[in-house]
């Protein structure tokens, strides 16, 4: 317990976890604010006065549509006859759906509808900081020679690693959950205020609080991944190098060269979309190079569902590499 | 006394693409309980080494090692709290300052916070104890390393080139915290490259080349064990040196002519000299025999004593050509 204690101080204490945690929330309050100062409540009032622009453009539309009729008429047989269709009853002709009043509300906030998507927001937010203090917690403490010392003291390198490795996902874990409460208790007065609450049965709630879920333990995925690289590398440049190869590699070099390939869901080793896919629950990749014929839909492409299970599971198995493979060095590299 | 630290046939091995490196080669040493122990050897010859693989930072591969009656590195998480220990230069993570420093330190390892202030004011430390630790200078980062090894208030300290950075001051303030310490009941293993201090403040020393034990025992034994029964002589005419080294040698005795005096070897009485020179008419300047010191006796052993014209490289000491190059 004591030395969970010690490495829970030594997180907080640290000027570099302080600095990521409150940038990152300075973004999250920078996105809040332009979500609240964006929307607006919508009423009757701003119903008729959508409505009525709705109609005064397609009046304008329609207006339009009669000159330049007139004008198709008065050019037949003339020169700039071509510059019309030939039958000039084909041409548009305005309908009121084409200028529907709801292309006209102002923007507002549906909490029902929005929400889910500032979760994932905040997910990926916190998952690249949880990434970097949890790669700076380990790295560091071996560049500075940290480590050393410490194990001087607590002469058991699994103990030690594993100690701080919870004690890292303990305190991102309550950072990510209270930030979340927050986040939500927000946008709920951001859907009061400037939308509507409406449509949050008790069926919303619990897929909502399932996707905070998940969303929590996407940061604490981030955390130790990077945990395990540092402590692979005994540095944090090594995570960050880790990081920036695979972006530069695999998210950008390779699925270019396969797309230009023709390989089929080339974008299926994109992170995003793995990340997506646990979010929301599932992602449909689309391969429109290939042509499934039917009488009733026509062309339809190929497809691919990567589903948030399979999603999880592919990112625990890349967990337990990685932390496993940094417990084993731990356990059998001399500290030199 | 009882023996709070042994080690009997320690090896380790080093494999590279360069070849394989015996870094500790059969290495003995015990520490007596309550001593000062100075350990010693020359860059290279397996010193930290030994101290790292006491401690558990590095696997041995081979050997045995006991640290206050306990087999470590089994035993080391049970003694480890009864052990302090800095080994090689002061390593700490520079933005926090002193205090929190040995304040997490003291939290690892269950020891009272007020330890943190004691130690603090121990080393000198005191009124830079909230400034951070990447604004100090190596001498104080050394003493803070010192700091740290004291937190636990340990039975034994273990401490690498302590008097690294130093100034004098600090290091005669280091020398007499260590007699202190021995004195209140610590045993205190010190590794040092500064022998004039080894030589003042051990009770007993180890040195190693090579990554073998060349010598061991108390300061005073080591020296009587290789100090010889050389006496410099001079004459009162440096033009009858060569004379004087002909007549002594005529009374059976080793002489070496050197440019301004003879060194004359294994002379159990001086009074041999003045006869056999006197006899030639030849008289006595400078009778004067020759006190080995530590340093000198190191550089004999682990044949590290600088050559004119040579350069001398790191892993050239006693024994290295056969046991400790690469590529053996």
């Amino acid at each position: 317990m004591s030395l969970f204690k010690a490495e829970s101080r030594r997180l907080v204490k640290r000027r570099f976890t302080k600095w990521l945690v409150i940038g990152s929330l300075v973004v999250l309050a920078a996105i809040a604010a332009g979500v609240f100062l964006t929307n607006q409540k919508v009423g009757p009032a701003q119903v008729a006065a959508a409505q009525a622009e709705a109609d005064r453009d397609y009046q304008q539309a329609l207006q339009q549509a009669a000159t330049d009729r007139q004008q198709c008429e008065a050019a037949k047989g003339t020169a700039s006859a071509q510059q019309w269709p030939s039958d000039c009853a084909d041409m548009y002709t305005p309908t009121p759906d084409n200028y529907d009043y709801h292309g006209y509300m102002p923007s507002t906030f549906e909490f029902a509808k929005t929400f889910k998507v500032m979760v994932t927001t905040l997910a990926a937010i916190f998952a690249l900081m949880a990434f970097v203090i949890g790669a700076s917690f380990v790295g560091a403490e071996w560049a500075s020679g940290g480590m050393m010392n410490l194990l001087l003291w607590r002469p058991q390198r699994l103990k030690v690693l594993g100690t701080k490795l919870v004690a890292l996902l303990t305190g991102l874990a309550a950072l990510t959950a209270v930030t979340l409460v927050a986040w939500t208790g927000f946008f709920w007065l951001v859907g009061k205020l400037r939308g509507t609450t409406t449509g949050m049965t008790s069926g919303a709630w619990q897929s909502l609080a399932l996707t905070e879920v998940r969303a929590t333990v996407l940061v604490l995925a981030a955390a130790a991944l990077g945990f395990g690289l540092a402590s692979l590398g005994r540095h944090t440049a090594m995570a960050l190098g880790v990081a920036i190869g695979v972006v530069v590699l695999f998210q950008f070099g390779l699925v270019t060269v396969l797309s230009l390939a023709k390989v089929k869901f080339a974008e299926a080793l994109l992170v995003p979309y793995w990340v997506a896919a646990w979010m929301d629950k599932s992602v449909k990749l689309e391969n429109w190079d290939k042509c499934n014929f039917s009488s009733s839909q026509g062309c339809e492409p190929d497809t691919l569902t990567i589903t948030w299970q399979i999603s999880g599971s592919v990112l625990a198995g890349i967990i337990v590499l990685v932390v496993g493979a940094a417990m084993l060095t731990m356990r059998s590299r001399d500290v030199t | 006394m009882s023996a709070v630290l042994e080690i009997a046939g320690l090896q380790k091995t080093y494999r590279s693409r360069k070849g394989v490196r015996r870094a500790l080669d059969g290495f003995d040493m015990v520490v007596e309980s309550g001593q000062v122990h100075g350990f010693l050897g020359p860059n290279g010859s397996g010193k930290t080494t030994t101290l790292r693989t006491l401690l558990g930072l590095i696997t041995p591969n081979g050997g045995t090692m006991t640290l206050l009656g306990r087999e470590v590195p089994a035993a080391l998480p049970e003694v480890a709290g009864k052990v302090g220990a800095i080994v090689e230069s002061p390593q700490f993570f520079g933005p926090f300052s002193a205090k929190d420093t040995l304040s997490l330190l003291a939290d690892a390892g269950g020891v009272d916070q007020r330890r943190v202030f004691e130690v603090l004011e121990l080393v000198g430390l005191r009124d830079r104890a909230k400034d951070r630790v990447k604004t100090y200078s190596l001498g104080m980062k050394q003493r803070l390393a010192v700091a740290s090894a004291l937190l636990k208030n340990p039975q034994l300290l273990i401490l690498d080139e302590p008097a690294n950075g130093l100034d004098p001051g600090g290091i005669r303030e280091m020398r007499t915290l260590m007699r202190n310490l021995a004195e209140s009941g610590m045993t205190v293993l010190l590794s040092s490259h500064i022998l004039g201090e080894i030589q003042l403040i051990c009770d007993s020393v180890t040195i190693i080349s090579a990554g073998r034990r060349v010598a061991a025992g108390s300061v005073a034994d080591v020296l009587a064990r290789h100090s010889s029964t050389s006496v410099r002589v001079r004459v009162e005419s440096d033009l009858d040196m060569p004379v004087a080294a002909e007549a002594l040698r005529a009374a059976g005795v080793q002489v070496q002519l050197e440019p301004d005096h003879l060194m004359v070897r294994n002379v159990d009485k001086p009074g041999l000299i003045t006869r056999a020179l006197a006899a030639r008419d030849l008289y006595v300047s400078e009778l004067a025999p020759v006190t080995v010191d530590l340093e000198s006796v190191f550089l004999e052993l682990t044949g590290t004593a600088p050559v004119d014209g040579q350069n001398r490289q790191v892993d050239q000491s006693a024994m290295s050509p056969a046991q400790g190059a690469w590529g053996q």
